[in-house]
């Protein structure tokens, strides 16, 4: 029985989070009416020129260096031929002969299983339109808004033995991208999807095996199945001794199977020449310097000052700065409530069952930064009870609507009010016999129930501490 | 996205343009020529390349490739956005639309 193994190689597309696209003025925000975020230049019309934007370049840099590579320093952009209708110019401006970066690495693993993945290099590119297939009239529609959109291309070597390493990679590639704001890797907008190249052989043997293609994967989940289901078709074909197609491959997540895409002929003659519409590009030292002190602090040095200056638990540390939206709203919330800890406490407690329960990731979280850091504040200061702030977070998550005005708007402030916990407390005491007499018999468990009812009278805004002074005042009266 | 090693194995190209040529350059450019024209074109490329094929006899032995010839720095774009929405005015361009869309025949994925 032979043992095999895969041997997988990235290529990660990546949209960077500029304001504008890479050669001209249009938006770069998702959504928006098809087409509407097109200009002459962007949707090809003869006469055009491309002018770079300065932050691409940036970006792009930014990037290299938070993944140890070497800048090139004196770049140029290459035309890439092709004609489909995605392609208003019929050619997509990338860089062929002289990537921004190259020669970088990430560590992927932890402990005996650490391994470092290499970057062969990282290419600028424009994104291409969005075709959406129309089966009423059997026919493609075509949407340019994506068109132009800044891409960074990272190539990864072929280091890859797992789907395992290959999510770990992905994972820590997105935490930095956010981490450097140069990307928010959405992966369900599109912003992040990748490419897998992979070939199988047998233990121990140098040479590679043929190498599929699957394209524009765009979700964890999917890409590890589809590297699994690869690994196997690929193994079983192998042992039975048919050959390997070089071909690219379509990964339905829905069957679990792959499909062969027909190949269109000559795909991969693309005629590449030196794009003659923009000058060549030169990286100074200073630029690289400048840029290098833009870059905020890492995962690995914010976890290590959490844990050092703030107090917080290791595993609580981990959690937050696993994704930089955490980060920023941790940060956002601690500033606001003053209270580091606290802060902590409610977003691994309670925002993260939110996200959990929502299957949301950090970085689609629609809610305002602030917005827990207030609602905290308001429990902290008395205005509502935790359990109040609870619910707000829980009815706000996903809103735009600010909790001061949400707790004033819907009479969720604390009921502080002496006498109206007292009816509540009377109310508790007289529909509960039985509890006030298992009270007084030693049974401390009926104190717990006799709060909550009293707390149901008051519609769950009672002040607890108030509610439990007074019912154990009335009770020991009874005694 | 295609690799330095995939430009190197490509096959050199003959200087001279033949049929089979002009057809593969058809295919490529997604177009139709008639008889007459692919002839025609084989011709003036043929002519071009021949033109071209004079740089071959310099000595450029120590000269850097050279990508553009202006030489002087880059100009950039600050990256700020401006929404400049003439779609209805742009899709009258198309041969038709559909959905605010440009409408093309079927691709196939
Ligand atoms: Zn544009």
């Amino acid at each position: 029985m032979i043992e095999y193994e895969a041997v997988i190689g990235l290529e990660v597309h990546v949209e960077l989070s500029t304001e504008s696209k890479i050669f001209c003025a249009c938006p770069t925000a998702f959504g928006g009416a098809p087409n509407t975020h097109v200009c002459a230049i962007c949707s090809g019309m003869p006469g055009t020129l491309p002018a770079l934007n300065r932050e691409v370049l940036r970006y792009a840099i930014r990037a290299g260096l938070a993944t140890n590579c070497e800048i090139t320093r004196d770049g140029k952009f290459d035309r890439k031929n092709y004609f489909y209708p995605d392609l208003p110019k019929a050619y997509q401006i990338s860089q062929l002969y002289l990537p921004v970066c190259r020669n970088g690495r990430i560590e992927i693993g932890e402990g005996k299983n650490k391994k470092t993945i290499g970057i062969h290099e990282m290419h600028i590119e424009e994104d291409a339109g969005k075709l959406v297939h129309d089966p009423e009239g059997n026919c493609t529609l075509v949407d340019y808004n994506r068109c132009g959109i800044p891409l960074i291309e990272i190539v990864s070597k072929p280091d890859f033995r797992s789907a395992d390493e290959v999510t770990d990679y992905l994972e820590r590639l997105k935490t930095t991208l956010q981490y450097i704001g140069v990307s928010d890797c959405k992966m369900q907008e599109g912003s992040m999807r990748a490419d897998i190249n992979l070939s199988v052989r047998p233990v121990g043997r140098e040479e590679l095996g043929t190498r599929t293609e699957m394209k524009n994967m765009a979700s964890l989940k999917a890409i590890s199945r589809a590297i699994e289901a690869e690994t196997k078709r690929q193994i079983s074909r192998i042992s039975a001794g048919k050959p390997i197609k070089q071909q690219t491959r379509r990964w339905d997540d829905d069957k679990g199977v792959s499909f062969s895409m027909r190949s269109k002929e000559d795909a991969h003659d693309y005629k590449y020449f030196p794009e003659p519409d923009l000058l060549p590009l030169r990286v100074s030292d200073g630029m690289i310097e400048e840029i290098r002190r833009e870059i905020p602090e890492l995962r690995e040095a914010r976890r290590a000052r959490y844990i050092k200056e703030l107090g917080l638990p290791e595993y609580d540390a981990d959690i937050l700065t696993s994704s930089f939206p955490l980060v920023r709203i941790f940060e956002r919330t601690a500033g606001i409530c003053g209270n580091a800890k606290e802060a902590s406490n409610w977003i691994m407690t309670d925002l993260l069952k939110l996200l959990k329960d929502e299957q949301v990731a950090p970085e689609d979280m629609h809610f305002p930064e602030d917005s827990l850091g207030k609602i905290i504040r308001m429990t902290s200061e008395g205005v509502i009870n935790r359990s109040v702030g609870r619910r707000v977070l829980t009815e706000l998550f996903g809103s735009d609507t600010d909790p001061i005005t949400y707790v004033k708007d819907n009479g969720l402030a604390m009921v502080s009010d002496q006498s109206v916990i007292e009816t509540a407390v009377d109310r508790a005491i007289r529909e509960n016999e039985k509890a006030v007499a298992d009270y007084l018999c030693g049974n401390p468990k009926s104190l717990q129930f006799l709060i909550g009812q009293a707390m149901r009278h008051l519609r769950g805004k009672g002040d607890p501490q108030s509610v439990q002074k007074i019912l154990f005042e009335h009770l020991e009266k009874r005694r | 996205m295609i690799r330095m090693t995939d430009i190197h194995e490509a096959p050199p190209e003959p200087a001279s343009i033949g049929a089979e040529q002009i057809e593969y350059l058809e295919q490529l450019a997604r177009i139709r020529l008639s008889g007459e024209e692919k002839e025609r074109t084989a011709r003036d490329l043929s002519k071009i390349l021949d033109y071209i094929e004079m740089l071959g006899e310099l000595d450029t032995e120590g000269v850097d490739p050279l990508s553009h010839p202006v030489t002087t720095e880059p100009v950039f774009r600050e990256d700020k956005a401006v929404n400049d929405d003439r779609r209805d005015a742009m899709l009258r361009n198309a041969p038709e639309h559909k959905d605010g869309c440009f409408k093309v025949p079927k691709t196939v994925e």
